[in-house]
């Protein structure tokens, strides 16, 4: 009874520290309708900040003093955020921002890096709450209790503001309908810059209350990052209270699964938040959006097929593909062969994502099932190359099909986090499987076959496989089938209206989209010689995203400059320098201010005269 | 904003033709060493670890270099903590750069990456750091050796003082992947192996680096086990500690931990590291041997800070290479091959041996106490575990070694 | 047998009566008027007949075969096409892919992952746009037009799928006065051309009384009058009704048009 006891209470402290960092998300989603991806990064920095700062003043009030005040400097950083980047990008596609928060996340990780170095901190224990009292003879720690209580006064302090304050009608109002709010005359900008102070000041102060409990250290973001995102999105986007109990159902489960499957930790979360999204498609307290007239309100620009000059530059840029072999070294070869199987990879997320409409935030899973579905049939069948490139798109497609039916049932940013969700469940099994997939250590000596071997003969199979690739997805998009793809995303309800079953053509492209993730990643397989779970994990679906986004969301060749221009930054950054992340953060902001619409979005705006001329012609009239 | 420009137009060159992969060449009789690890996806072992091997090379062309005066050039790359990105990073140290020699990496899959990427290509590679049994064992190969005490090692020495210890309920909690896995499965064969009256009663896993302390603390307390033996490190550990000090899980229990005792996890505990747990780690300020003392004085001068166990490692890695450069007379890689098997380096642990059967080095480790002095953790009462005493029967190592 | 059979509708929401015992025909080539005040019941009987809504109670039968139950998707395969009061096009196609979807869709192409869907029924949708007058614009997005070609746009993909029913919701909502005229004139013309029997909801009275066959009036979800514009125009309960808003019909000066 006792132990019972203790570890309901245990669960609870969990919860309460998850549910401060998800608040602030939750808020600044509603209102912003931004994915932020800094909001760790600011977890993070409130815990070396109130490290520092309780380091240098002792006591009780320096204690104290420093959660506040760190807490507060946070939020102040989180306006900087808005006013110096985010502002800028409100007029982009959709999700835009997200990969500017992206650029936040590698530049907050080297300066925490340089300032606190690299060793973790052990931050002291808060003053006065640094015992224990006994709950029926059982030590539990002043300090749980005290967050225990802390995370309702917080939540009944936001409920307060939010019902007795003229802004937070302001901020439910925005939450509920931004256009309408928009349209009575309610300053925007000022609007979101407080929210984002008032969001980022919650992560810090989460992160802040995290001294006592864990040495600070720079995996902290990340570590956080995605399981507030999924307490955000089972409360229900935009419900604060929603995230409440969110936070204390994975709290709780969490608590008193690892009873019963200690090895459950890895997938616990993921697995309530699909169930979760299955049977609650807007979560425990979400709400369908109140613009429920189902049109998507990003002005999607016409798409046209390539005109001259456009045909001219592919056929140009094939030929060269073709011809590099003879001027290129080995590495440069590697490189390419890279770029070309990203491309694909990023091709193939933008097929759902643009056309489609379907944020994935989790690709990475079809990637890694086509890898996996390849080294799978070298480790235990002896298969050979062309059999296991065979069956990398097969093996991923059966798995987009499987997760896509559950997925396409859903929207926005629910929809991401589901895909998120399978795609750790993916992760997990290939993670812990170890009698099959060996588990973290992976699959080695998947190698290319004899023929295939040399870099040359190896980039000019992934060439011809990944420019087919690409070139059919495009094809497609040009095709019935792209066009009422196109036709779900513009207007369900006119679609619905002439007879388009838009649920089932997502289901088909969201299938045929990881079958062409499932080739890319099968190629990787055989570039690398050895799979591993990381194929399957979030920072490959990160990377797709970014790819897609630097190079433009809304156009055709954005996701193959977005590849090229990714990787190539990432790969050569790394290098000549060890601060290649923020490096590589400052050019990602640079590139989503000069270019927020995306790199080809930006240049077709920019060129379109030459590039489609009919673009600019029939727009103009 | 110069450097910055550099780097910008860089990459960009590189994109946009694919161009600038060809460095020159300005030391062309130098030896070169390809050196891939996490420096940022874990720079708390791996930037010691960098000062380290800086040191060796330093020492070794301070001396007039190898094979008759030829210096040794590294070029060191962060392989972000993925495998992917190691493999290519491989491929232009080998193709591109022209590296005689592959050293490094942290994480285990990152060095099962690489050493199969050294098997594939024939490339000699000496991983420093990964624990995994399988890069020397499961899925050793020729061109592959690996320095550091390998998971079975470490817990083969704490098996050693755990079976010497009263309790015969035991839990166990390890971070959840491999080396976890691995750690507590090895520790509870070998245990039971030796004391056949124990019995492992609860076990947590807690995912890396997100471990729920309370809770685990709480759920091992509730399967009352006399001890417990730790795999956690880190972030983790410390939370652990502090959660399990505070609800008295460590009162009347012995703890038995793996690396607790290296300085990289040590000190982070300031004065909260647990006092009476047995480790395994590297006490730095109190080994007084000549080896030791000349690499340590060696490290202080030249870094004004104290080394970590990375450092030794770092250190020990190229010493061993420039070693086998020096027997094999080339850069030949099968010569070197056939120089590191059975390769003896004098180490600041002492002389170790690479094993002819199955590449591991016989490099050992510190088992002791964890103690207070002045507000920071120390061991005491330590040994020097070799490890060559610590390793299954060459019959064992055969099976389980494909040829 | 009429296009359309209507029998005791009724919905309720929540214990509203929304809708309660709507019963009417129409017949090919008929173009009949759906009024009432605001909440009426107009949009519910509406969504009723294309299947947004099931009924509570109540027939509704498109050339003898039931559509209750049925989704809006079939009750368009069955020959039954829409507008919206506010416009829905795809915004991201030109002009003529909008009708060519339509025609895609109409004739089962939409799985096609080859030929490109802007070569096909590229005349067929040509031709419906020169009937709509919007010909000269098939190459503009859909995004940069005025809001009154919209809806020729919409009549158009109306259209294209050859219906035998057209529901029309508040048709002219949102244009300016010389462009409604236009645009029914234009919607009479076309069905008198193909036979098509058209059911439209409208605030505009001078547009319901000049070009409607027939007028259904509904007041609190119950059909209180239905006939010949003059029929209704005299009705005296349908004058009360009407009164209390301030409109007169036939006056042509609606101060309550949808907004």
């Amino acid at each position: 009874m006792a132990f019972y006891v203790a570890q309901f209470l245990s669960g609870l402290s969990q919860a309460a520290s998850l549910f401060l960092v998800a608040a602030g998300l939750s808020i600044i989603f509603g209102v912003t309708r931004i994915v932020n991806f800094a909001h760790g990064s600011f977890y993070m920095l409130g815990a070396y900040l109130a490290y520092m700062m309780a380091d240098m003043w002792s006591g009780a009030v320096g204690f104290w003093g420093a959660i506040l005040l760190s807490a507060l400097t946070v939020g102040l950083l989180g306006v900087a955020m808005e006013v110096l980047l985010l502002r800028r990008l409100y007029r982009s596609p959709e999700l835009f921002q997200l990969l500017a928060t992206f650029g936040v996340v590698l530049v907050v990780q080297d300066v925490a890096l340089a300032i606190w170095g690299p060793e973790d901190l052990l931050g002291p224990r808060a003053p006065g709450l640094d015992g224990v009292v006994r709950i029926f003879g059982l030590p539990f720690p002043q300090y749980e209790l005290f967050l225990i209580v802390l995370g309702p006064a917080v939540l009944g302090l936001l409920w307060l503001t939010f019902h007795r304050t003229r802004w937070g009608t302001l901020v439910r109002a925005a939450t509920q309908d931004r256009e309408m709010t928009a349209a009575l005359g309610v300053n925007q900008t000022w609007l979101f810059t407080s929210v984002l102070f008032l969001g980022s000041a919650l992560a810090g102060l989460g992160g802040a209350l995290q001294i006592p409990r864990e040495a600070v250290n720079l995996q902290m973001d990340i570590n956080i990052v995605v399981e507030a995102f999924v307490v955000v999105v089972v409360g229900g986007m935009g419900s604060v209270t929603g995230a409440f109990l969110a936070a204390l159902l994975i709290g709780q489960l969490q608590a008193f699964g690892i009873l019963i499957f200690p090895g459950i930790t890895l997938v616990l979360v993921f697995l309530v938040m699909a169930v979760v999204l299955v049977v609650r498609p807007y979560g425990l307290l979400g709400r369908a959006p109140a613009t429920a007239r189902g049109e998507s309100h990003a002005l999607e620009p016409p798409l046209y097929p390539a005109g001259r000059g456009l045909q001219f530059a592919g056929l140009a840029l094939i030929v060269a593909l073709i011809a590099l072999p003879a001027v290129l070294g080995d590495y440069a070869l590697v490189v390419l062969t890279e770029v070309l199987i990203l491309a694909l990879f990023a091709a193939s997320l933008h097929f759902i994502m643009g056309p489609g409409g379907m944020i994935s935030f989790g690709h990475a899973a079809y990637f890694g099932l086509g890898a996996y579905g390849a080294a799978l049939l070298v480790e235990h069948f002896d298969a050979g190359m062309v059999t296991g490139l065979v069956v990398a798109p097969l093996a991923a497609g059966v798995g987009a099909l499987l997760f896509g039916w559950f997925c396409v049932r859903l929207s926005g940013v629910y929809l991401a986090m589901l895909t998120l969700a399978f795609a750790q469940i993916v992760w997990s099994v290939a993670f812990q499987w170890y009698s099959v997939t060996g588990g973290d250590n992976g699959i080695l000596g998947v190698w290319p076959a004899a023929w295939a071997s040399p870099k040359w003969v190896f980039y000019y199979l992934t060439l011809v496989l990944c420019t087919g690739g690409v070139l059919l997805l495009r094809r497609i998009i040009f095709a019935p089938f792209g066009y009422a793809l196109r036709a779900g995303r513009d207007s369900p309800l006119r679609s619905d209206a002439i007879g388009l079953d838009v649920t089932r053509y997502q289901w088909l492209a969201f299938t045929l989209a990881g079958t062409f993730a499932g080739l890319a990643g099968g190629l990787y397989a055989y570039a690398k010689g050895s799979v591993f779970p990381t194929l399957l994990d979030i920072p490959i679906s990160v990377d797709g995203l970014v790819m897609v986004l630097l190079g433009g969301v809304q156009t055709l060749s954005g996701p193959i400059v977005g590849a090229a221009v990714f990787h190539g930054l990432e790969t050569e950054m790394v290098r000549y320098t060890d601060y290649w992340r923020l490096l590589l953060g400052l050019t990602i902001i640079l590139l989503v201010l000069v270019f927020p619409q995306g790199i080809v979005g930006a240049l077709q705006s920019r060129l379109g005269a030459r590039f489609s001329p009919r673009l600019r012609e029939q727009v103009a009239r | 904003m110069q450097r910055i420009k550099r780097y910008f137009w860089g990459a960009a060159a590189a994109v946009a033709a694919a161009a600038g992969f060809t460095d020159p060449t300005w030391a062309a009789d130098s030896i070169k060493i390809g050196e891939i690890n996490s420096y940022t996806g874990l720079p708390a072992f791996t930037i010691p670890y960098r000062n380290g091997w800086e040191l060796a090379v330093e020492e070794v062309n301070a001396k007039g270099g190898l094979l008759g005066g030829r210096q040794i050039e590294v070029i060191s790359r962060d392989d972000g903590g993925k495998p992917g990105d190691a493999v290519r990073i491989a491929n232009e140290l080998v193709t591109s750069e022209g590296v005689d020699v592959l050293a490094g990496t942290f994480f285990s899959h990152v060095g099962l990456a690489v050493s199969d990427f050294a098997a594939h290509n024939q490339v000699l590679f000496v991983a420093a750091e990964p624990l995994t049994d399988a890069i020397t064992w499961e899925e050793g190969n020729r061109y592959t050796f690996r320095l550091r005490p390998s998971t079975y090692m470490q817990a083969a020495m704490l098996v050693e003082e755990a079976a010497k210890l009263p309790a015969k309920r035991w839990a166990t909690v390890a971070p959840n992947y491999e080396y976890g896995q691995s750690a507590v499965a090895i520790f509870k064969e070998l245990l039971q192996a030796k004391r056949p009256d124990v019995e492992f009663v609860g076990e947590q896993w807690p995912a890396l680096g997100k471990i729920d302390a309370g809770s685990t603390v709480q759920a091992l307390a509730a399967s009352q086990p006399d001890a417990i033996f730790n795999v956690t490190f880190g972030a983790d550990l410390s939370s652990f500690v502090r959660e399990g000090s505070l609800r008295g899980l460590f009162e009347d229990r012995a703890v038995v931990s793996l690396l607790t005792g290296e300085p990289e996890y040590l000190d982070p505990l300031k004065g909260e590291a647990p006092e009476g747990w047995i480790v395994t780690g590297y006490p730095w300020d109190q080994i007084d041997t000549p080896e030791h003392n000349a690499f340590i004085d060696a490290y202080q001068e030249r870094f004004d800070d104290y080394p970590r166990l990375g450092s030794v490692v770092g250190y020990t890695t190229f010493k061993a290479i420039a070693a086998a450069i020096e027997k094999a007379g080339s850069t030949d890689t099968e010569a070197l091959v056939d120089a590191m098997e059975g390769l003896t380096v004098s180490s600041p642990f002492g002389e170790i041996e690479f094993r002819t059967i199955d590449h591991q080095a016989t490099m050992g480790a510190y088992v002791g106490k964890i103690a207070l002095e002045d507000g920071r953790g120390v061991m005491t009462d330590w040994r020097y575990a070799d490890g060559a005493d610590y390793l299954p029967p060459d019959a064992v190592v055969a099976e389980r070694r494909p040829e | 047998m009429s296009v359309l059979e209507v029998e005791g509708l009724a919905k309720s929401f929540g214990g509203v009566q929304a809708v309660r015992n709507v019963a009417f025909t129409l017949d090919a080539g008929e173009l009949l008027a759906l009024i009432g005040p605001n909440g009426a019941g107009k949009t519910t009987c509406f969504n009723l007949l294309n299947g947004q809504l099931q009924p509570d109670a109540g027939e509704v039968r498109l050339a003898g075969t039931s559509l209750i139950g049925k989704s809006p998707r079939k009750i368009w395969r069955l020959g039954v096409g829409r507008t919206f009061q506010i416009t829905a096009t795809y915004r991201s196609m030109s002009v003529r892919e909008n009708v060519q979807m339509v025609l895609l869709s109409h004739h089962r192409r939409m799985l096609g992952f080859w030929r490109r869907a802007a070569d096909l029924y590229r005349d067929e949708a040509t031709a419906l746009l020169e009937r709509v007058g919007m010909a000269g614009q098939a190459e503009r997005p859909c995004s940069v037009l005025a809001y009154g070609d919209l809806k020729r746009v919409e009549l158009a993909m109306a259209l294209a799928s050859r219906p035998r029913l057209l529901l029309m919701d508040e048709p002219t909502a949102g244009m300016a006065p010389k462009e409604r005229i236009e645009l029914m004139a234009l919607t009479a013309d076309l069905v008198r051309e193909s036979g098509i029997a058209v059911l439209f909801t409208e605030h505009d009275m001078d547009v319901v009384f000049t070009h409607a066959h027939r007028i259904i009036v509904l007041n609190r979800g119950e059909m209180i009058a239905a006939g010949p514009p003059d029929a209704v125009r005299g009705d005296p309960r349908v004058q009360e009704v009407y009164l209390g808003s301030g409109a007169m019909f036939g006056q042509g000066k609606d101060k309550d048009s949808a907004a």
